[in-house]
């Protein structure tokens, strides 16, 4: 699959914001987080910038984006619409929570309800988002028992993450926080090795033979239906090398989960200010590296058309 | 409405002979003319002229070499939108822009509503769906939905393109859903097949297998010939005939 | 045809419109019923030379929709790739403007507008002046001309000899073969009958000639379960659903067929009473040795052919149906040794030369394979004849109750004919076919009329007393009986300039166009003023050794003049040719004209009836471009040319529309055969009728005539048949056609080669005539295998064009060019893995004449000594409307390159032309190649490259973004 930017960029920052925005909310909300202007003004200005941004570079792929409300529509049947519900009702209780939270400094009551609301609407958020391409038959790296599970865990891990940088910045630091996201980012590790071992094993009973109803034997494209690009390749054609995919399997460790964890793990001995740079540190490495993860996840999902394409 | 009908009345669709397919490409430029001025007009081509050309089509023609232990064989193989019954492209769409039609099984985009998320296209696998970057929005094979009811036309010209063109007469149109018709008995009698059948979503379209494949190709079952061994040898046997 | 049930050939039930084709109520709001077009102007198609029936539909003065015509008789409502992009061709902005006179060098591309007037003045003066001195310095040559009847006639009553289409680069091996054999050939002049063939067997076809109608008949053959046998060395198209593909070497297609041949002769598989009726295998031949009439035929005084009766035992008139001719044995008749034609066939095919063993290897393909196609066309043929419950009388008055045939049908084309060894391989399919008696027969092989007509057919070649100021006794172009019917001076030397009905090319009915530019340059055998084409891509794709070509055309003598001093060229679109021309006339589109598809021409009839057919503007042009024909015929007229003048020198014709109703070749004989007469009463003979031409619009384009079922079969005999060909004026006398399975025509030159007769060939021809003129069909190796050794140029190398472009002008074509636009060498997986290739790699595939780069893609479904790629993909820079990045100048490559127009030296030290010995056929798939990987930094573009054309004035850049029927949609929803 084409690794649009906007939809790369799309869900890794709203991964990221809903991930942050679940946890103030249910640790603002609940008062394990105390409010305080300045660090929650900042934390929720990431939480909401980064799904307002990831939302808006999603519209980006639109071809008639002037219709974008149209997607409301269809949370009967589609995950995408589902998502565009969700992600639009999560904003009020959100907002509640902001205000409650950020501007009027409380936590508990209805704080706490609007927060923890958030915290549902985030979760059904990157669940949606998750089901989108978990639902997708015709790309078996996607249509597969490990892909909800990692938008949810890649949204807990960056969310973690992030939480303890502006934790840490501000000196308000949580070591349940800091061991909360070290914990996450070896768990999403772990999840993406997973993740990959499965792929790489991955037998899929769709072949050539199948797509074109020609039984036994092999079947091999010798000449296709037009000699340049179209949109079905350049979409749903993009092919990596596997020596390249590799090398980026290798920076996303590094960046989305090693440099990260070691860094976490410093940080536990580390004093204010170092212990914020570090945090600060382990974020951007973390963002980066996903964004080079959700690249990855795009470049090596197989749509079936490509079967056509003998692009195998 | 992106939900999918229950049932629909009909099962309208189209069937490929790949024993009879010679890859010429009238299907796909008789497709490509009609539907270019029709229903979802235009069918975009970017840069025609040059080195980049991609337009909109609906109806591709690939051409394969299929080996197996009886041999190989040449294999020309259309490919269209195949009207599913269970069609992902439909229930994945967010805005109602896609949708199957109840009372015939077409798949449809009400072009209105798309706002070119091209989710549709992901989640169909035979890639049926081609994107008009020009115009932002998805668009596929109607069936000739602006053909086979039009009463502007003559009655018997009330058919897709495709299959009014098609001079080898490998492509046929009709109700799939109803066993008695003739198209049903055709992929009856010749094995027809859905392709991808595991994936679930119940393709309308069905194709036909070529005959060797089936153990159903054409032969001769000729004794091998014997030279003339009677008297006089060839010259003998002429002076007998002509004397007969 | 049937008019039973549905109409058109896709109307099976599976095929048929809904039982209720009302729109069910789904309230989606979808238009089922949007207005289509305001008119349907039918017509005939011009994307190929198919020449099918079509419906155009026209919306708001633009073209909506081109379908197939369902009455039309060549395509039955279906159309191919190309006829559906009819669209783009029509509205392609490769199209010319306006008439163009050359500024730059030729070859530049730069040119300036000119009017029609300076134009034509221009032709008139320059024209005028060849004619008042010597004529045969006009060469006009036509490409894919459908009104050859037209031009040639032009040509004619200019006095110049120098005149033919594109027939001698494509197919004249085919028309020649059959012509001289069985007075009729494939395509044009007979078709397999697809309704009741059993086992059809197919040559060497390029998904070619008569397109739509093999189609269709390919249809009815799956349908209906008969056996598809291809021989072929690529396994594309047609190939890729025959029910047995023969991987067949190039150029030993004969040998196959010869092989075949022996062994039915040897199993005496062989219709013997349909020989004794139909052919020359009775007739008695002299065997004299050394005397003058050896080989010929045995007459009586009264000029009779003469067989040996068995029973009288004495020479009877071969025509006698009381006869009982011997066909073998050995007789003297006045004194002169003779035998049958038939006992020579045997002697020669029962060698064991012939054998299937002898001949496998060669073929590529295993004895066992030819015995077993030889048991089973004989199963076909003998043990599964069909009888139709027709009764009809044959030639000598004998009533017949059934029509009995062997349902074994044939056809072959370019594959077959594109080779040196083309005309004897051809012969041999013919040879084949009439051994088994299925030609004109049911299941057989079937005639079109105006075929068969006598072979060869009368007409010779005319151009042999030329006078200023004189037409021509006949038409340049015709068939040869013998050395005295040549167009050669006292000296044996040519008279035409391409050499045709030459020693060097004796049988050239079509003439050679691809030695024309070659021979003009080098004034061999004399030099010419002008070169007038039409329609004919020679700067590039239909010219041999193009780069050598090329030079030819820009080539100047000492004084710096041009080598071909002036060059007009009409074309309707900016192709590679154009910017060779001193002067180019622009032609319109096929759907902005008038022209008429004619039996004295190119004929489109079926083999239940004759049928000819008309263009007409459906669309007027929207730029100064006018047809060619018109053109010509105010040509014609202003130079002053007999019969294009009237007697106050007035023009006979006011334009080509005018010409098609008003013209008679002979009285009461026109370019139409369609209701003739006053009151458009007749058909074939009759007066002039001048509402012909809406008489053919309101039936849609064409006229048909049915045959009653006795005349539908055995053609060349059936009394009803003959007697209507007679009315028609297809022929002269209602008399039978004897098949000649052997040539007395070839016997002929081979008798002036061992110096009998008045006309003589230079010694250095006497060899080649006599090896070549053999008067029964043979097989040898073709040319460039003999020339090249082997070891260096181990593979074949074929072209064919894709389907969908297929005798096309597909480059410029929006649609068409996206399907296809690069062009790979295709090479067998096996043989591509010996050399160490792999899929996608870039080669040079060089010969003895040069070296071009091309991408590969490996295969399994082609013979593993041959290469093939798509022919005509590769463009150049600055033409066709193509922007500099496409990839038909940058990816695409033509073979064409390193395809010699001439053959290596000879013993003789000669260079012939690359052709067949006897009909000038070019010899495009005699090409011997190797490929080599090309190296790291020489990969991902095409090479020879060649500079960019300059675009002609007012020429506006092809568009980036194509949105054809946007307009449609938007008027058709503001209407709402």
């Amino acid at each position: 699959m084409h690794p649009a930017f906007s939809v790369v960029f799309f869900t890794t920052a709203t991964g990221a914001g809903y991930g942050l925005l679940a946890l103030l909310g249910v640790l603002g909300g609940l008062g394990f987080i105390q409010p305080e202007f300045w660090l929650g003004l900042v934390s929720m200005a990431f939480a909401l910038g980064l799904i307002v941004a990831g939302l808006l570079s999603s519209t980006g792929h639109l071809g008639r984006p002037e219709r974008a409300w149209r997607a409301f529509s269809q949370w009967r049947s589609s995950w995408l619409s589902r998502e565009g519900v969700a992600s639009v009702a999560t904003f009020i209780p959100a907002g509640l929570f902001g205000i409650g939270w950020v501007l009027f400094g409380k936590s508990g009551g209805w704080v706490a309800v609007a927060g923890l609301l958030a915290a549902v609407g985030a979760v059904t958020t990157v669940c949606a988002t998750g089901m989108i391409y978990a639902s997708l038959k015709p790309i078996a790296q996607w249509h597969s028992p490990y892909t909800l599970p990692a938008y949810l865990i890649f949204a807990g891990m960056t969310g973690s993450v992030l939480l303890n940088a502006v934790l840490q910045g501000f000196d308000a630091g949580s070591t349940a926080v800091l061991a909360g996201a070290l914990l996450a980012a070896l768990a999403g590790w772990a999840w993406k090795i997973a993740t990959w071992r499965y792929n790489d094993r991955l037998e899929s009973p769709t072949t050539a033979n199948t797509a074109t109803g020609l039984a036994g034997g092999t079947v091999r494209s010798i000449e296709w239906p037009h000699t340049e690009e179209n949109y079905l390749l350049k979409e749903m054609g993009f092919r990596i090398a596997r020596k390249h995919s590799a090398k980026l399997r290798r920076i996303t460790q590094a960046l989305a989960f090693a440099v990260p964890a070691i860094l976490l793990a410093i940080v536990f001995a580390l004093p204010w200010p170092f212990a914020a740079i570090a945090s600060a540190l382990a974020a951007i490495s973390q963002l980066t590296g996903m964004l080079v993860e959700r690249w990855l996840f795009f470049a090596e999902a197989k749509h079936t058309v490509t079967l056509y394409y003998g692009r195998e | 409405m992106t939900c999918l009908p229950a049932r629909t009345d009909k099962k309208l669709g189209l069937v490929i002979d790949l024993d009879t397919c010679v890859g010429c490409q009238a299907c796909v430029t008789a497709c490509k003319e009609w539907n270019t001025g029709g229903h979802m007009a235009p069918l975009t081509d970017i840069d025609p002229y040059g080195g980049h050309a991609d337009g909109v089509w609906f109806n591709r023609v690939h051409t394969y070499e299929h080996m197996t232990e009886m041999g190989g064989r040449t294999v020309n193989f259309p490919r269209s939108c195949l009207h599913c019954d269970q069609p992902a492209c439909v229930t994945v769409c967010p805005t109602g822009a896609s949708y199957k039609r109840a009372s015939d099984g077409i798949v449809l985009v009400d072009e209105d509503k798309c706002i070119g998320c091209k989710l549709c296209s992901w989640a169909c696998p035979y890639g049926a769906r081609e994107f008009d970057t020009e115009v932002g929005v998805m668009k596929k094979c109607t069936l000739c939905i602006d053909r086979i009811y039009n009463d502007n036309l003559a009655e018997e010209d009330r058919v897709p393109a495709c299959v009014a063109a098609c001079p080898t007469s490998a492509r046929h149109f009709g109700d799939l859903g109803d066993p008695g018709s003739a198209i049903s008995q055709l992929v009856e009698e010749r094995g027809g097949v859905a392709l991808m059948p595991e994936l679930g979503y119940k393709p309308t379209n069905k194709y036909l297998p070529p005959r060797a494949r089936t153990g159903r190709a054409a032969r001769v079952d000729a004794p091998a010939l014997e030279p003339i061994r009677a008297e006089g040898g060839f010259l003998g046997w002429i002076d007998r005939m002509l004397s007969n | 045809m049937s008019r039973a049930g549905p109409r058109g050939a896709n109307s099976a039930p599976s095929q048929r419109p809904l039982a209720d084709s009302r729109p069910p109520n789904e309230g989606d709001g979808v238009d089922t019923s949007p207005s289509v077009s305001d008119r349907i102007a039918k017509t005939t198609c011009y994307v190929c030379a198919c020449r099918c029936g079509i419906d155009v539909h026209i919306k708001d003065g633009k073209v909506r929709y081109i379908n197939g015509n369902k009455d039309h008789p060549v395509n039955r409502g279906v159309i191919c790739g190309k006829g559906s992009a009819g669209i783009m061709q029509h509205y392609s902005p490769a199209r010319l403007r306006k008439p163009l006179l050359r500024t730059g060098p030729r070859g530049s591309g730069e040119f300036r507008e000119i009017e029609w007037e300076e134009a034509l003045a221009i032709a008139t003066g320059r024209l005028s002046a060849i004619r008042r001195t010597d004529p045969k310095k006009l060469a006009f040559f036509t490409g894919r001309d459908q009104s050859q009847s037209l031009t040639g006639w032009w040509a004619s009553r200019f006095g110049t000899p120098n005149f033919a289409a594109h027939g001698g680069f494509c197919s004249v091996n085919m028309a020649a073969g059959g012509l001289y054999t069985i007075g009729g050939s494939f395509w044009e002049f007979g078709e397999p009958d697809w309704d009741n063939t059993k086992y059809f067997m197919l040559f060497g076809v390029a998904e070619d000639h008569d397109s739509n109608p093999i189609k269709i008949g390919l249809g009815k053959l799956k349908a209906r379960g008969a056996k598809v046998v291809s021989i072929n060395p690529c396994r594309t198209g047609y190939n890729a659903i025959a029910d047995d593909w023969i991987g067949i070497r190039p150029g030993r297609d004969g040998l196959f067929v010869l092989a075949l041949v022996h062994e039915l002769l040897k199993a005496g598989r062989i219709d013997l009473d349909y020989l004794l009726r139909y052919t020359n295998a009775p007739v008695l031949v002299v065997q004299e040795p050394g005397s003058a009439d050896d080989g010929l035929l045995v007459r009586d005084d009264a000029n009779n052919l003469l067989a040996w009766d068995r029973v009288a035992k004495a020479a009877v008139n071969a025509a006698d149906p009381g006869a009982k001719p011997a066909l073998t044995g050995s007789y003297i008749v006045d004194g002169r040794c003779c035998i049958p034609v038939f006992q020579l066939i045997a002697d020669r095919y029962l060698n064991d030369n012939y054998s299937p063993d002898a001949v496998a290897e060669r073929c590529g393909i295993s004895a066992n394979t030819i015995r077993r196609i030889a048991a089973e066309l004989a199963h076909v043929a003998f043990e599964q004849v069909i009888e139709l419950p027709v009764a009809w009388t044959d030639w000598a008055g004998r009533r017949h109750e059934t029509i009995k045939g062997r349902p074994v049908s044939m056809h072959a084309m370019r594959g077959i004919s594109a080779h040196s060894n083309g005309f004897h391989t051809c012969r041999a399919i013919h040879l084949l076919q009439v051994l088994l008696g299925t030609v004109d027969v049911p299941g057989g092989f079937r005639f079109k009329p105006p075929y068969p007509r006598c072979a060869p057919a009368g007409p010779k070649p005319a151009g042999k007393n030329l006078q200023p100021m004189t037409p021509l006794e006949g038409m340049p172009l015709g068939f040869v009986c013998g050395p005295d019917d040549l167009l050669v001076d006292e000296a044996g030397a040519p008279i035409r300039i391409d050499k045709a009905f030459s020693w060097e090319a004796p049988l050239a009915a079509h003439g050679l166009m691809h030695s024309v530019i070659r021979n003009a340059w080098a004034a061999d055998p004399y030099p010419i003023d002008t070169l007038m084409m039409y329609m004919s891509n020679m700067a590039w794709n239909s010219s041999m050794s193009t780069v050598e070509t090329l030079r030819m055309l820009t080539d100047k003598d000492p004084s710096g003049a041009y080598k071909i001093p002036f060059i007009i060229y009409s074309d309707a679109y900016y192709s590679e040719t154009v910017p060779f021309a001193d002067l180019v006339l622009p032609d319109t589109t096929y759907l902005e004209r008038h022209d008429c598809i004619s039996l004295l021409d190119r004929p489109i009839s079926h083999a239940d009836g004759p049928a000819d057919a008309i263009r007409h503007p459906v669309v007027q042009p929207d730029r100064d471009v006018r047809p060619f024909q018109s053109v010509l015929i105010e040509l014609g007229a202003r130079l002053g040319l007999p019969g294009f003048v009237n007697e106050d020198g007035s023009a006979r014709y006011r334009d080509y529309a005018d010409y098609i109703v008003n013209h008679e070749r002979t009285p009461g004989i026109g370019p139409l055969a369609g209701w003739r007469g006053r009151n458009g009463g007749s058909i074939g003979k009759g007066e002039v009728n001048p509402d012909q031409l809406q008489r053919y619009i309101d039936n849609g384009g064409f006229w048909h005539h049915e045959l009653a079922a006795d005349q539908r079969y055995y053609k060349m005999g059936n009394r009803a048949y003959l007697d209507f060909a007679v009315e028609m004026g297809f022929i002269a006398k209602a008399e039978p056609i004897v098949f000649q399975l052997y040539s007395e025509p070839m016997q002929r030159f081979r008798l002036a080669a061992r110096a009998h007769g008045k006309a003589q060939p230079p010694d250095a021809e006497r060899g080649r005539i006599e090896t070549y003129m053999d008067p029964l069909p043979f097989w040898y190796a073709p040319f460039e295998d003999e020339a090249v050794d082997p070891q260096k140029y181990p593979l074949h190398a074929l072209t064919q064009r894709p389907m969908h472009m297929y005798h096309s002008w597909g480059a410029q074509n929006a649609w068409l060019r996206q399907i296809t636009s690069q062009n790979r060498l295709f090479v067998h997986r096996e043989t591509a893995g010996k050399l160490g290739l792999v899929d996608d790699d870039w080669v040079w595939i060089e010969s003895v004449n040069g070296r071009v780069k091309g991408q590969i893609k490996l295969i399994d479904g082609v013979n593993p000594d041959t290469v093939w790629t798509w022919n005509a993909i590769g463009k150049r820079r600055g033409s066709w409307g193509l922007k500099d990045d496409a990839a038909e100048s940058n990816r695409g490559f033509l073979l064409n390159h390193i395809i010699g127009d001439q053959t290596s030296a000879g013993a003789n030290g000669k260079r012939y032309s690359n052709s067949d010995p006897v009909t000038g056929q070019a010899a495009w798939f005699d090409l011997r190649v190797r490929i080599v990987k090309c190296a790291p930094e020489e990969a991902g573009f095409t090479e020879p490259q060649f500079e960019r054309f300059a675009q002609p004035p007012s020429f506006e850049p092809s568009p980036d973004v194509l949105r054809f029927g946007a307009e449609f949609r938007i008027k058709r929803e503001a209407a709402e």
